[in-house]
């Protein structure tokens, strides 16, 4: 299971990565899609959505199994991946790159230093894989 | 009867492998105090003969009801397709492997419903229309901005009751009936504008609950980029054998009942609802979905498809409860639809429309006249009074459904339907004894 | 054949879909004409023919014929579907339900007749569940938890009571949580102890003044009967809340055990699955519902009553408290009388015979499988079981594969990965209708599968060998969303994938 250094993790197995001046570019880990097992659909809020941290940015889903996306910090959309709605398979295949989610404009620096980083995530999973 | 196999040695082994003296003992936990001690007042064991017996139903002679329910012609094929075990004893082809049969059959009714209604795609069936119409505006209802439900008072009661039954539980700030023309007996258009608004889910039903043929175009002009939402109802699938297909108006679902299709009047059930939609809706809609795929070797397959939308899956978030639909009523209608064919079905449709005509003269002739003024399908609305209802029952002739109770505005009236099922005999029949 | 040998593949011929068959000018139909259709000139139709294939009647026979030897059916084999009471279909019931064919429901004289045994139905189903009043229009289980629901909803309204959340142990059917969102309600799952049953200690933390009630399944999905259902009644009824009970597997306590015995307020009970009537591929089915006595005036309309000469007639009024219609007629009426078919056809003697029959064989099937798989609950069960993959998983070989290879020795598999309380779950339902050889020819595949697991694990995952396709990939349909056959023209193997 890969769990990339430089990246942020939420507890619903969201990854965070502080892209350029103030914004979050927001996927779903490795163990997230290994979990759902192939994605075919993924839904994502408009550009310009506010959301406060744990509001729902989307949805995955598999064949047998639909998840929500939540927002690890507060903040505006900025930019969604469009490419996701024809090509859901990215996400199983290129979840921390191709197939990232959301850009998100952040409210407040100080969240981000709220959530786990890559050591903190793989204890978190390993605990919760028990 | 019993339908249990074991003999008294069978049941010998079974108990001594499960380690037990008694059958009973298999009830050790359910608390002594909840076991019910004597037999229940339940009648039986009967064989079959007394079942017979007892278990009898017939017709009247001459029946001119529909009103939402109809009695077709169904080729002998379909009962004789349909009643094979392997179709009736199934369950929901949640294995799709061995469920090939149920899989295909309900894509090619999807397919078939779809190009009838012409819209993109159909369900797999609903309960009937009424709760088709239920879902309908539930579904309208989850899509932002849309507060209100607005019905055609000419759309058939009974789904306007379901409607109500579903929405009283459903957050929804109003549901708006829209009057028909008293002399037409169609929708009133003005009325239409002025209800529909883009915070509002719009349904009308054609032809409508009189058998009157709603005037589309001017209705689809008034409410296409006004209402946020607006369906069809169909309670007659057999029109769309000859009426322009709804979809062809641009609404966002076409729906309603396609009992019609090879399934019998049945003294009122079982029915076969039909939900369809636009490609843009379909994660909205309601129900199972059949889709076509591959197998491993790469062969055509099907599958039940879109899941995640369903109850099993999105438990209190899905987009309806439903779960059994009408499966092999589907399946009837499939095959009804390809032993009538292309033809068949607009035949039988045209059939319909000149047997009410051919009545409708016969009645003129005797100087009753219909309510309502505008063109009619297969069904129009006539004067007559209680009394006389009764007198032609008592004579075996079943003249059509009441309709005042439901519209009291219409005082006396009868609506009187015409299929293929009727003969020329029959409708003189019914002139004579007016 | 015993349960030790592959079935065979039967030579099959694939079937095209019905539009790729048709040529115009094949169906050649002589139509009932009574009218002469220039009567009908002013219609206005369109001048174009409806888009549906044109095939002779032959190839239509044909095609549905070839269909349905792709399917597996109960009078194929044992089809054990937890939860789902796949029991024999008598032949009797398609008979008689056959005779209502020709009547329009607004032929009075002939629908007296047939109000007078829908009204027996609802006496013997009271009977049966214990229940004051019933009503049977709703059209299948779903709907008839709906209907349920909205008469509890209704009944709260009734006396001024706004609670909205609804308690369901996490052991619940889908269709639970889905109906009660449907009538208004919140719902919140609720853990079922460590014994596989609701525990009354483990309600109580869950009761508040805004519970409206709680939704259980009785025995419930692991087959477990709830056995502290009496002090839970009583705790609800002390705090306001209904219990409402999921008759999904009543087939294990009729005539043995009432629901209204127990404290429920209201039910719904699946004709489809306990009174043998035919599931049809999915529907129709009957979901009829059961109330006491104080939730009677909700009931959906119309009710059946009988007129002053005696004679049994739908009520004109509406009750003025009645939840309303749920259904445009009567609900699925052939599917009622043909339960009220097999109802009398076994008395009461015969229902208790089939629901200890049905426990009887599941426990039959439990003992016998028990040292090979890994049975997730030891509480005693009844009709039903739930054993898993977990034995089986280190060596590779999942639910999945064990279903898909049940279907190599002829069976219809188990309910998988349901209930959601135990991974990788195999719900076991024989039903009381399974003779003993093919309970043992069963148990001869289980065991074949157990074996297959530890020793060639990879080969259960090439199965299904003998079914007409090979593993579905669902997948691949979801992501392509071929719904109808104009896009059906695109083929699988065309886009090469």
């Amino acid at each position: 299971m890969e769990i990339p250094e430089q990246l942020y993790y939420t507890e619903d197995h969201e990854w965070g990565e502080m892209v350029e001046d103030g914004m979050m570019r927001v996927g779903i880990t490795d163990y997230a899609q290994h979990e759902l097992g192939d994605i075919v659909f993924v839904e994502l809020v408009e550009v310009g959505t506010v959301v406060a941290k744990g509001d729902p940015i989307g949805t995955v889903e598999s064949v047998k199994a639909v998840s929500e996306i939540y927002a690890p910090v507060d903040g505006e959309v900025f930019k969604v991946n469009g490419a996701l709605t024809d090509t859901p398979e990215l996400v199983n295949q290129d979840c921390y790159g191709e197939a990232w989610m959301v850009v998100l404009k952040v409210n407040d620096p100080a969240q981000v230093d709220t959530l786990m980083d890559a050591r903190a995530y793989q204890a978190y999973v390993e605990a919760e894989a028990k | 009867m019993s339908y249990i196999s074991h003999n008294g040695e069978d049941l010998g082994r079974i108990l001594a492998a499960i380690g037990i003296e008694r059958p009973d003992e298999v009830f050790s936990t359910i608390p002594p105090a909840l076991l019910c001690g004597a037999g229940l007042a339940v009648e039986g064991p009967k064989d079959e003969e007394s079942l017979r017996r007892e278990l009898d139903f017939r017709p009247s002679r001459v029946v001119f009801a529909g009103g939402g329910i109809y009695r077709h012609h169904i080729p002998a094929a379909v009962d004789a397709l349909a009643s094979r075990q392997e179709f009736v004893t199934a369950y929901t082809p949640y294995q799709p492997e061995i469920s090939q049969g149920t899989l295909q059959a309900i894509f090619e009714y999807q397919s078939m419903m779809a190009g009838l209604t012409g819209m993109e795609v159909s369900n797999a069936s609903m309960y009937d229309g009424a709760t088709a119409l239920a879902e309908a505006a539930l579904m309208a209802l989850r899509i932002k901005g849309i507060r209100r439900v607005a019905v055609t008072r000419a759309m058939q009661p009974s789904y306007r009751s379901v409607l109500r039954t579903y929405l009283a539980h459903a957050e929804v700030d109003g549901i708006v009936e829209i009057p028909f023309d008293p002399v037409t007996g169609q929708t009133d258009l003005d009325a239409l504008e002025k209800s529909a608004g883009p915070d509002t889910a719009f349904f009308i039903q054609s032809p409508n609950y009189f058998g009157v043929i709603e005037p589309m175009e001017q209705v689809a002009r008034v409410v296409s980029g006004r209402a946020g939402f607006w369906g069809v109802a169909v309670t007659e699938a057999l029109s769309l054998g000859v009426l322009k297909a709804p979809g062809e108006y641009g609404p966002d679902v076409v729906l309603g009942e396609a009992q019609s299709f090879g399934n019998p009047a049945g003294a009122g059930g079982p029915l076969l609802g039909f939900f369809c939609t636009r490609k843009e809706h379909v994660r909205r809609m309601p129900g199972r979905v059949v889709g076509l795929t591959k197998d491993r070797e790469g062969s055509q397959a099907f599958c039940l498809t879109l899941s995640t939308r369903e109850q099993h899956i999105r438990r209190e978030k899905a987009t309806s409860n439903i779960c059994t639909n009408q499966g092999l009523c589907a399946l009837r209608a499939a095959i009804y639809l390809s032993a009538m064919g292309p033809e068949g079905l607009k035949r039988t449709a045209l059939q319909c429309a000149a047997g009410a005509r051919f009545l409708m003269g016969l009645l003129k002739e005797k100087g009753i006249a219909p309510v309502f003024s505008a063109p009619v399908f297969h069904e129009f609305a006539i004067p007559m009074d209680e009394d006389k209802l009764k007198e032609l029952k008592s004579a075996g002739i079943v003249p059509g459904v009441p309709v005042s109770r439901q519209y009291p505005e219409i005082p006396g009236s009868v609506l009187v339907t015409v299929t293929e099922m009727n003969t020329q005999e029959e409708c003189r029949c019914l002139a004579t004894n007016m | 054949m015993s349960g030790n040998e592959y079935v065979t593949r039967f030579p099959e011929v694939r079937e095209p879909l019905l539009n790729l068959k048709g040529a115009p000018g094949k169906n050649k139909r002589v139509l009932p004409a009574p009218f002469d259709t220039a009567g009908a000139a002013d219609l206005p139709g369109t001048g174009d023919l409806p888009d549906l294939p044109d095939v002779s009647e032959v190839e239509t026979v044909r095609h549905f014929t070839r269909l349905s030897r792709l399917n597996y059916g109960i009078d194929h084999g044992m089809y054990p579907l937890g939860s789902c009471t796949m029991k024999y279909n008598p032949k009797i019931t398609e008979e008689i339900a056959a005779r209502l064919a020709p009547i329009h429901p607004a032929d009075t004289a002939a629908m007296e007749p047939v109000l007078e045994r829908l009204a027996q139905l609802q006496e013997h189903l009271g009977e049966i569940c214990g229940m004051d009043a019933c009503s049977l229009w709703p059209a299948a289980g779903a709907h008839g938890e709906l209907t349920g629901m909205m008469v509890i909803s209704r009944a709260l309204k009734s006396r001024g009571d706004k609670r909205r959340t609804v308690l369901i142990p996490d052991t619940a059917h889908g269709t639970n949580p889905a109906s009660c969102t449907i009538a208004g309600f919140a719902t919140k799952a609720i853990p079922s102890g460590e014994k596989g049953y609701l525990e009354a200690s483990i309600l109580r933390q869950h009761l508040d003044r805004d519970t409206a009630a709680l939704m259980i399944t009785n025995p419930n999905t692991l087959g477990i009967f709830e056995q502290e259902i009496g002090a839970i009644a009583e705790l609800l009824h002390k705090n306001g809340s209904y219990l409402y009970m999921d008759g999904a597997n009543l087939n294990a306590i009729m005539g043995v055990a009432r629901p209204g015995d127990m404290g429920v307020d209201c039910m719904h009970v699946n004709l489809h699955k306990t009174f043998g009537t035919p599931h049809g591929g999915g529907g129709p089915g009957s979901g009829p519902v059961l109330v006491r006595q104080e939730l009677e005036p909700f009931l959906p309309a119309p009710r059946i009553v009988r007129d002053g000469s005696g004679a049994y007639a739908l009520e004109e009024e509406p009750h003025p408290e009645s939840i309303g219609k749920v259904h445009s007629c009567l609900g699925n009426v052939s599917v009622c009388i043909r339960a009220l078919a097999y109802i009398l056809s076994l008395g009461s003697r015969g229902l208790r015979e089939a629901a200890t029959t049905a426990s009887l064989n599941a426990l039959y099937l439990k003992n016998r499988l028990k040292s090979l798989f890994d049975l997730a609950y030891e509480t005693p069960t009844l009709h039903e079981f739930v054993l898993s993959d977990a034995l089986q998983k280190e060596g590779g070989v999942t639910t999945m594969d064990m279903a898909k290879t049940l279907m190599d020795f002829g069976f219809h598999p188990p309910t998988v990965y349901f209930p959601l309380v135990v991974a990788g779950a195999l719900m076991i339902e024989p039903t009381e209708t399974e003779p003993l050889e093919e309970l043992d020819r069963f148990v001869q595949a289980m065991e074949n599968i157990a074996a297959m697991s530890r020793e060639e694990p990879e080969k259960t995952h090439e199965s299904p060998r003998t079914a007409p396709v090979s593993r579905v990939d669902e997948v691949w349909a979801a992501r392509n969303l071929i719904l109808t056959w104009p896009d059906g023209r695109i083929q699988p193997g065309e886009e090469g994938i």
